[in-house]
């Protein structure tokens, strides 16, 4: 009973830990709060749901579609609404963000009409036993998948070369530019990473919930947000850490039969680290911002 | 209702052709403003009695004039003192219950019927008028509560710890009767038997004294001191200002009137429900601001009137209308991302002054120019 909620709580924390990180990378190169993000969890899930339950085809199909999907969207999103403003107050690109979270919502509502879908199994296996234990598998995979998309985003930022122009643009825009760093296309590739996150999170959420709705990305996006702050925003161990946190702190409450007010615990949780860490746990001069 | 924005100096421009420019005296001015202002509220009035607005298109503009509110006192928040709260709904709930909830009790303990609001017997009319106030005051605790752990913070984490504690507020309002054991907020169910008692009278004369007292604290000592702290916070800490001071109070008096027009649309709709009062409600007032310009009381009080009526008009196309409002609003920011009027701000008195002096737009070579707008945002977009 214990491990099973302790794995409940791994595998919602990786879900916001996923979509956490993509918040924390946009919001370290161009400090931008980017409030479609969740929404493109909801995109990811909806083609998820197109590719196997309208086409039928196979679900690593529908899970290479829907990363591919998001990826796309998440850039789409960078070059029409927000590239045009780059110099622009940073408070109108804050109302360009949320009218394309609008605009995402009302368009699959539109589309796909306002009622929840079902988004078939990924897969027939439901449980696994590692020593001796039964888990369900979608808790161990989820686990599993935000370990490796973690690592292997920390190799990129530290180790590629468009790693270490992120990081460069993240420190000083005008400093990258003067460099010779194509600042354009490092900030769509930031966006590409984000939401390539989002819909590898897309895919274990609609695993872990089989369901996708229009506004599903509102309270996710929400969480995942708080996620990131609580970790510091600008830090990618501080996403992840977050992300844990606040999955555990749900998952508890909702133990303890208080499940009602779990939002207002994991909000107030996110006030008390404020307070007495005013830029998070991982605050920014601790760790390298992306 | 709206006057002009008070750091712009009349002064220093040089006298009008044809010897001293003409000014009107302070009292000449506030009469003025008062004359239309009435003027305005009886016509409206008379057009509803008439039956020329009915009973739907009224409560309309009764929502109108919610918004406004709404807006001009997050404007405070946004414009003057340049923070970012998302959590303006919050207190607008914290309004509507502490008002709801005081009517409701005090009225049946006094035995006031619903019957005498909707009259407006001059018993009912004070409990409206009190009612209100302690819906102020309610959010202004809040805002206390909430601005002096989030003015500490800066930016976006102020934006987050503000959306946090709304989200704390809704929680409570929907599961405070499960740990109090008696009714106090009615839950998910919501709050009933809210007597009726938003009128189009009353909507507006708040509007009108709510846009007077912001204009008249923007003006004096006060108000200078917070537009210093959003020019440069360091610099107006260094020449004197009480920063955290005049940032808590900024952030309280932006709780207040938020709390008034929570009273207000309590009185308007009659139920109150907590999920009314989610996040997004908050964008929604912070999306008027912004849209209008900040730091523009008339840009407020446009973008509220606008963005209210329009989805009532756009109902027909029911389903295409939030998309076309967050393509309005995507397109509006990207052509002009200082909002719509900028920092302008509409003066009755200045015009007076301009006809008075025969000083038109129209007329080239001296003709001062009003609007900084330029200037004003280039200052903002440091933020």
């Amino acid at each position: 009973m214990f491990i099973t909620q302790v794995l409940n709580g791994l595998q919602l924390g990786s879900i916001y830990a996923l979509v956490a990180l993509g918040y924390t990378m946009v919001y370290g190169i161009i400090l931008l709060l980017n409030f479609a993000h969740g929404d493109i969890i909801m995109v990811g899930a909806y083609v998820s749901w197109l590719v196997m339950a309208q086409l039928g085809l196979p679900p690593v199909l529908a899970i290479a579609l829907s990363v591919a999907a998001c990826t796309l969207v998440g850039v789409l999103i960078d070059k029409v609404a927000y590239a045009p403003l780059r110099n622009a107050p940073r408070l109108s690109i804050l109302i360009t963000a949320i009218g394309v979270s609008y605009f995402l919502e009302n368009g699959a509502q539109l589309v796909f009409g306002a009622d929840a879908k079902v988004v078939p199994a990924y897969t027939d296996l439901t449980t696994v036993q590692i020593a001796g234990l039964t888990l369900s598998f979608p808790s161990v995979l989820t686990v599993l998948v935000t370990i490796a998309a973690t690592v292997a985003l920390t190799l990129v930022v530290q180790k590629t070369k468009l790693g270490k122009a992120m990081r460069a643009v993240s420190e000083d825009m005008g400093a990258a530019r003067l460099m010779g760093i194509n600042v354009n296309s490092t900030i769509s590739f930031t966006f590409a990473v984000g939401s390539a996150l989002a819909g590898i999170g897309a895919v274990l959420y609609a695993m872990a919930y089989t369901q996708a709705n229009p506004t599903m990305g509102m309270m996710l996006g929400t969480k995942a947000f708080v996620a990131a702050v609580l970790g510091g925003i600008g830090s990618i161990p501080g996403a992840v850490v977050g992300g844990l946190l606040v999955g555990f702190a749900e998952v508890f409450v909702t133990a303890i039969g208080l499940s009602v007010w779990k939002d207002a615990v994991v909000f107030l949780l996110l006030i008390i680290v404020l307070v007495v860490r005013p830029t998070g746990i991982f605050g920014r001069t601790m760790s390298e911002k992306v | 209702m709206s006057e002009k924005r008070p750091i712009i100096s009349t002064g220093g421009r040089g006298p009008a052709a044809g010897g001293a420019r003409r000014t009107l005296p302070m009292p000449a001015r506030y009469a003025i403003n008062a004359i239309v202002v009435l003027v305005l509220l009886v016509l409206g009035e008379l057009m509803i009695d008439g039956g020329a607005i009915n009973r739907y298109q009224s409560t309309v503009l009764e929502q109108v004039g919610i918004y406004i509110i709404l807006a001009v006192s997050l404007n405070i928040a946004t414009g003057y003192l340049g923070q970012l709260p998302l959590g303006h709904a919050g207190f607008m709930s914290m309004g509507a219950y502490g008002c709801s909830i005081f009517i409701i009790r005090v009225s049946e303990f006094l035995g006031v019927g619903a019957r005498d609001f909707v009259t407006g017997t001059p018993m009912a009319l004070l409990l409206v008028i009190s009612g209100l106030v302690v819906g102020g005051l309610c959010a202004a605790i809040a805002g206390v509560i909430i601005g002096i752990p989030a003015l500490r913070l800066k930016g976006d984490y102020l934006a987050i710890i503000t959306l946090a504690f709304a989200e704390i507020i809704r929680v409570v309002m929907l599961n405070i009767d499960d740990v109090l054991g008696f009714e106090l907020t009615g839950g998910a169910a919501g709050l009933t038997g809210i007597p009726g008692f938003s009128s189009f009278l009353l909507v507006f004369g708040c509007v009108a004294v709510v846009c007077f007292l912001i204009h008249t604290m923007m003006k004096s000592r006060h108000g200078r001191a917070i537009l210093a702290i959003r020019d440069n916070e360091i610099a107006a800490e260094a020449t004197g200002v009480n920063t955290t001071y005049y940032k808590t109070l900024a952030f309280v008096v932006s709780a207040f009137f938020a709390g008034v027009a929570g009273g207000l649309y309590a009185g308007c709709v009659g139920v109150l429900q907590p999920a009314v009062f989610g996040f997004m409600k908050s964008i929604e007032i912070l999306v008027m601001v912004v849209l209008g310009g900040m730091g523009s009381m008339l840009g407020s009080a446009i973008s509220a009137t606008v963005l209210t009526i329009l989805p009532e008009a756009l109902r027909a196309f029911s389903e295409y209308r939030m998309i076309a409002y967050a393509v309005v609003l995507i397109i509006v920011m990207i052509f002009r991302p200082q909002g719509l009027l900028g920092s302008y701000d509409f003066s009755l008195s200045r015009i007076v002054e301009r006809i008075m002096n025969r000083d038109f737009p129209w007329k080239k070579g001296d003709a001062p120019a009003d609007a900084a707008e330029g200037k004003e945002v280039s200052a903002d977009a440091e933020r």
